[in-house]
C-alpha cells in the first residue's frame, strides 16, 4: 500500500473520505458510531495525506493520471507536482487535528444529524484535496463548486436559527460570484484552442492585455474565496455561524486553496509575469491584513475576532504572494523564492495556529454556551488545557518567537528589505511604507490576540455559571495538542519545513532556498547569507526558558518566596468585582480611537444620572453600507422595474409573443445579407 | 391543367386571406366557429388541388384527415362548449374593429414584403400562397390578442394551425405524414385540454373572461 504513487495513495485517501461520508448516511442518528469511529477513520486518511505529500516533495518528481468520471469524452485530468503536495500537506495535518477534535465536539441532537454532517465534514475534504490535484478546468470547477457547497451545508448545520441561514446565504453568494470570475479565467487562459486542460493553457502565448484579463479575473475569483477586501464580508458572518471544527477547517485550510489557486494561475499556468500585478497584490493585501487586525482588535465576539484575524493573515499571505510576484517580473528569482518562501511557511503555519484558536473556542463554547468576550473571563482555572493549548495559538499567531508565526513574518520582512534593489523608483518609494504596515499589522495582531486570550482565560470570570466550566474531553485535548505541537515544532525546525517548500519555489520560480537556509547548520535559518540575516529559534527558545527559570528561582530563593493573593489596584473603590475587570470593549478602545475613520459605529452611551446604565457599541464594516447595500438596491430597483412586465394578462403576454416574433421576422432579411 | 390548378390554389388563398379578415372583425362567437369551419375546409380544398397538381397521394389522407378534424369534430365540439357554457353572446373585444383592420392591413403587407424573397428561393409552383399564409398566421395570433373572452382565443389559435397547414401545403408541397399525424393529434389533444380549462374557468369565476386571471398575479 505505502509503495503505490503519492498519486494513486491520495486518490484512496480521497475515496475513503467520500467513502466514510456515504456510509455516514446509513448510520444518520447513530451518533457514537459516526463521532466515535467514522471522525477518527478520517483523521487517518489526514496522515496518509501528509504522508503522501511528503513523499512526493522528497522524491520531487510529479505524477499525472486521468481519471474516466463525469461526462463521456471528458475524463478528470489529475497532476500532483510539489505546490500540490504542499497544500495536500497543508489539508493532511490540519484535518488530523480538526477531525480528531470533531470526533468530541459534536453532540448528538444538534442541528444536523450526526450522519448528515459526517457526510459533508468529509465530502469536503474530499472536495479539498481534488481541487488540488485538478489538471484541468472541468475537474478543477467540479471540486472547487462542491467544495463551496458542503462547506456551505456545513456553515448552515444549526440551519433553524434565521440568522446562521442569512450567513451562509452570503457566503454561497461571494462563493458562486467568485467561481463565476474563476471559471471566466479560464475562459481566457484556453486562447480559444478549446482544449481546458492545464497543459493546454500553460503553453500559450497571450498577449499582455489578455494576461492581465486573466490575472484580474483570477484574483477577483481566488480573493473572493479567501476573503480579499471588499469581498470579505462573508468571513466574519459565516464563521461564527459555523460549528468550531468546521470553522476551522473554512479558516485554516479552505481559504489557503484560494492561495493554491492563485499560485497556479499566476506562477504556473500564466508564462507572463507584469510588475503591476505584483503591487495591485501588494497593495490590497496590505489594505486587507491591516483592516482585518484594526477590526479584529474591536471585536467582542471570539470567533468574530478570529475571523477577522485570517482576513489579516490572508492580507500577509496575498503581500508576500505580490512581493515575489514583483520580483519575479524583474527577473530577480532569488528573492522571489523568499517572498514566495514566506507566503507558504505562513500559509501552513496559519492552518495549524488558525485551526488550533478555532477549536479552542468551541471548546469554551462547549463549556460556557457563551460566544460574547464580555460574559467570560478567568477560564484558565477551569479548563487548564484549553487554555494553555489556546496559549500557544496566540503565541504564533502574535508572530513571537520562537513559535510559527514569527519565522513567516521574519522571512516576510527580510523580502522587504531587499526591495530596494527594484529597478523603479515609484516602487523603491511605496516599499517602506508597506515595511512599516507589515510591522503595524504584526503588533496590532499581537494586541488583538492578547485581548483574546486576556479577555477569555484570564481574570476573574465575569458571569457566575463559568465556574461550572469543564475542560475539553480526551479526543478534543488530542486534537488541539497535535496542532500545539506541529505549532512549536514549526516554529523550532524552521530548516526542515524548508526542505519540504524548496521543491515547490523550484518549480514556480526556479531556485529554492533549502541549501543556502542550512548552509550555517540546521539550527540557524539564513535564508539569504549569514551576513544579512540569521535566526536561531532554539537560541531563543533558551534564551525564554533560561529567563524564565531565573526570574522564577530568584523570585522563589531571594525574595519572600511566598503565594499572596491581593487586589492589584484597588482604585479607591471600596469593593470590587470581576465586572470592573477591563473588558474587551474596553481594552478595544484605544484602536477605536485611532482609526475611528475605519468604522462605522453606533454607541450608546448612558447618562451620568441613570440608574441602570447601559452601554452598548456595536462596529460595523464601511464596505457594507459603502458598496454591498447600493449593489443590493440596485439589483432590487431593477428588479422592480422587471416585475412590470409580469401583468397577469394573457393579452399582453400574447403580445409579448407577438412583438418578438415580428421583431425576429424583421432582422431575419437584415442577417441573411 | 397546371395553370388552372395555380389558379385555383391562388383563389382559395385569396378565400382564406378574406376569412381571417372576417375573423379578426367578427362579433359572435357561434358566426366565429363557423367562419373557422369554412376556412378548414378552404384549406381542405387547397390540399386537394395541390394533391392533385403533384400527384401526391399522401396530401390526400392529409386533407381527408383535416376535413374530419378541422371542418366536423373541432367545430362540432366547440358548438357543445358554447351551449353547455351558454357563451353565444357578442364579444367584447379590447381594442376597436376598425383599428384592428388597420393593423391587420400593415401586417398583410409586412408578411407579404417578408415572403418575397423567401418564394423567390422556393421551388413552388404557386407563388405567393407562403405570403397570404404568414399573413393569415399574423392576423390569427393578432385575434388571440384583441379578444378578451377564452373561446375566440383558443379559434384564434386553432385558426393559427389552420394557417401554418396551408403554408406547409402550398408553399413546399406537405409536410411528411408523421408530422402532419402528429400536428393533427396535438391540435386534437389541445382542443379538448382547452375544453376542459374553459370549463374550469367559467365555474371558477362564473364568466370565461380571462381578465379574471389578472388575480392570479403574484403580488
Amino acid at each position: 500500500m505505502l509503495n503505490m504513487r503519492a498519486i494513486d495513495l491520495v486518490l484512496w485517501v480521497i475515496g475513503a473520505w467520500i467513502a466514510l461520508g456515504l456510509l455516514g448516511i446509513l448510520a444518520l442518528h447513530r451518533f457514537a458510531l459516526v463521532a466515535r469511529v467514522f471522525f477518527p477513520l478520517g483523521a487517518i486518511g489526514g496522515l496518509v495525506l501528509a504522508f503522501a505529500a511528503i513523499r512526493l516533495l522528497g522524491s520531487g518528481m510529479v505524477d499525472t493520471k486521468q481519471l474516466s468520471l463525469g461526462l463521456p469524452q471528458l475524463p478528470f485530468h489529475l497532476r500532483l507536482d510539489a505546490l500540490s503536495a504542499f497544500f495536500l500537506l497543508v489539508i493532511g495535518v490540519a484535518s488530523f487535528g480538526i477531525s480528531l477534535f470533531a470526533a468530541g465536539y459534536f453532540r448528538a441532537g444538534e442541528g444536523t444529524a450526526p450522519g448528515l454532517l459526517c457526510l459533508e465534514f468529509h465530502f469536503f475534504l474530499a472536495s479539498m484535496a481534488l481541487v488540488l490535484l485538478a489538471d484541468d478546468a472541468y475537474a478543477f470547477m467540479v471540486a472547487w463548486e462542491s467544495m463551496a457547497l458542503t462547506s456551505y451545508f456545513l456553515v448552515t448545520a444549526n440551519h433553524r436559527l434565521p440568522k446562521i441561514r442569512a450567513a451562509g446565504f452570503l457566503y454561497l453568494l461571494i462563493a458562486h460570484i467568485g467561481a463565476i470570475a474563476i471559471l471566466l479565467c479560464f475562459g481566457v487562459l484556453q486562447a480559444n484552442t478549446g482544449d481546458y486542460t492545464f497543459a493546454n493553457m500553460r503553453v500559450q502565448n497571450l498577449s499582455t492585455f489578455w494576461a492581465s484579463a486573466a490575472f484580474l479575473l483570477a484574483f477577483f475569483g481566488f480573493g473572493a474565496k479567501a476573503g480579499i477586501l471588499p469581498l470579505h464580508v462573508w468571513l466574519p458572518e459565516a464563521h461564527p455561524a459555523a460549528p468550531s471544527p468546521v470553522s476551522a477547517l473554512m479558516s485554516g485550510v479552505m481559504i489557503k486553496m484560494a492561495i493554491y489557486g492563485l499560485l497556479r494561475v499566476t506562477f504556473d499556468l500564466l508564462h507572463l509575469h507584469i510588475w503591476w500585478w505584483g503591487v495591485v497584490l501588494l497593495v490590497l493585501g496590505l489594505t486587507t491584513a491591516i483592516f482585518g487586525v484594526i477590526f479584529a482588535a474591536v471585536q467582542v465576539e471570539m470567533k468574530r475576532l478570529l475571523a477577522y484575524s485570517s482576513i489579516e493573515n490572508i492580507g500577509l499571505l496575498f503581500t508576500a504572494m505580490g512581493l515575489a510576484l514583483l520580483f519575479r517580473s524583474y527577473g530577480m528569482n532569488t528573492l522571489a523564492a523568499l517572498a514566495l518562501t514566506a507566503c507558504l511557511y505562513h500559509v501552513l503555519g496559519h492552518a495549524l495556529f488558525k485551526s488550533l484558536l478555532f477549536l479552542t473556542t468551541g471548546s469554551v463554547l462547549h463549556a460556557t454556551g457563551e460566544r460574547n468576550l464580555g460574559r467570560l473571563g478567568g477560564l484558565i482555572r477551569f479548563m487548564p488545557w484549553v487554555a494553555w493549548l489556546a496559549l500557544i495559538g496566540i503565541l504564533a499567531s502574535s508572530g513571537l518567537p520562537p513559535f510559527s508565526g514569527f519565522v513567516s513574518e521574519w522571512l516576510l520582512l527580510q523580502s522587504f528589505l531587499f526591495t530596494p534593489g527594484l529597478p523603479q523608483p515609484f516602487l523603491n518609494m511605496l516599499i517602506p511604507i508597506a515595511t512599516a504596515s507589515i510591522a503595524l499589522t504584526a503588533a496590532l495582531a499581537g494586541y488583538a490576540m492578547v485581548k483574546f486570550f486576556g479577555v477569555v482565560f484570564l481574570g476573574q470570570p465575569r458571569e457566575e455559571k463559568l465556574s461550572e466550566a469543564h475542560d475539553a474531553g480526551v479526543f478534543e485535548k488530542i486534537g488541539m495538542g497535535w496542532l500545539a505541537l506541529l505549532t512549536i515544532g514549526l516554529g523550532l525546525a524552521p530548516n526542515s519545513i524548508l526542505h519540504l517548500i524548496d521543491p515547490v519555489t523550484r518549480g514556480l520560480v526556479g531556485v529554492g532556498l533549502a541549501h543556502p537556509a542550512s548552509a550555517n547548520g540546521w539550527w540557524l535559518l539564513t535564508p539569504t547569507s549569514m551576513v544579512r540575516a540569521s535566526y536561531g529559534p532554539l537560541y531563543f527558545l533558551f534564551g525564554v526558558v533560561a529567563a524564565v527559570v531565573i526570574a522564577f528561582v530568584l523570585v522563589r530563593l531571594l525574595y519572600h518566596a511566598r503565594l499572596r493573593r491581593s487586589a492589584p489596584w484597588g482604585g479607591g473603590h471600596p469593593w470590587r468585582n470581576s465586572r470592573m475587570q477591563d473588558t474587551a470593549e474596553g481594552y478595544g478602545q484605544p484602536i477605536r480611537q485611532i482609526f475611528e475613520p475605519f468604522f462605522h459605529m453606533d454607541r450608546h452611551l448612558p447618562r451620568p444620572d441613570d440608574n441602570e446604565p447601559e452601554y452598548h457599541v456595536v462596529v460595523t464594516d464601511k464596505f457594507w453600507e459603502g458598496i454591498y447595500m447600493p449593489i443590493a438596491r440596485a439589483t432590487e430597483y431593477i428588479s422592480a422595474k422587471v416585475g412590470k412586465l409580469q401583468q397577469g394578462r394573457i393579452s399582453i403576454y400574447l403580445l409579448y409573443s407577438f412583438v418578438t416574433l415580428i421583431v425576429i421576422l424583421l432582422l431575419v432579411p437584415t442577417a441573411r445579407r | 391543367m397546371t395553370t388552372l390548378s395555380i389558379q385555383l390554389v391562388n383563389l382559395f388563398a385569396a378565400f382564406l386571406l378574406l376569412l381571417a379578415f372576417a375573423m379578426l372583425a367578427q362579433r359572435r362567437v357561434l358566426t366565429l366557429v363557423n367562419l373557422y369551419a369554412l376556412q378548414g375546409l378552404t384549406v381542405v380544398a387547397a390540399t386537394t388541388v395541390v394533391a392533385h397538381m403533384t400527384h401526391q397521394e399522401h396530401l390526400y389522407y392529409s386533407a381527408i384527415l383535416t376535413l374530419l378534424l378541422k371542418v366536423i369534430l373541432i367545430p362540432w365540439v366547440l358548438h357543445r362548449l358554447i351551449k353547455r357554457l351558454n357563451v353565444r353572446w357578442d364579444i367584447e373585444t379590447l381594442i376597436n374593429i376598425p383599428s384592428t383592420m388597420l393593423v391587420g392591413i400593415v401586417l398583410v403587407v409586412f408578411a407579404f414584403n417578408l415572403a418575397l424573397p423567401i418564394s423567390k428561393l422556393s421551388t413552388s409552383v404557386v407563388p405567393g400562397t407562403l405570403g397570404i399564409a404568414l399573413a393569415c398566421i399574423l392576423l390569427s395570433f393578432m385575434m388571440m390578442i384583441t379578444r378578451s373572452k377564452a373561446l375566440p382565443q383558443v379559434i384564434g389559435f386553432l385558426a393559427m394551425e389552420n394557417a401554418l397547414f396551408f403554408a406547409a401545403t402550398s408553399a413546399t408541397y406537405g409536410m411528411p405524414m408523421v408530422v402532419e399525424l402528429g400536428i393533427a393529434l396535438d391540435v386534437l389533444v389541445g382542443v379538448f385540454i382547452l375544453g376542459v380549462f374553459l370549463f374550469q374557468i367559467s365555474e371558477q369565476f362564473e364568466s370565461l373572461d380571462i381578465r379574471n386571471l389578472e388575480n392570479l398575479k403574484e403580488e
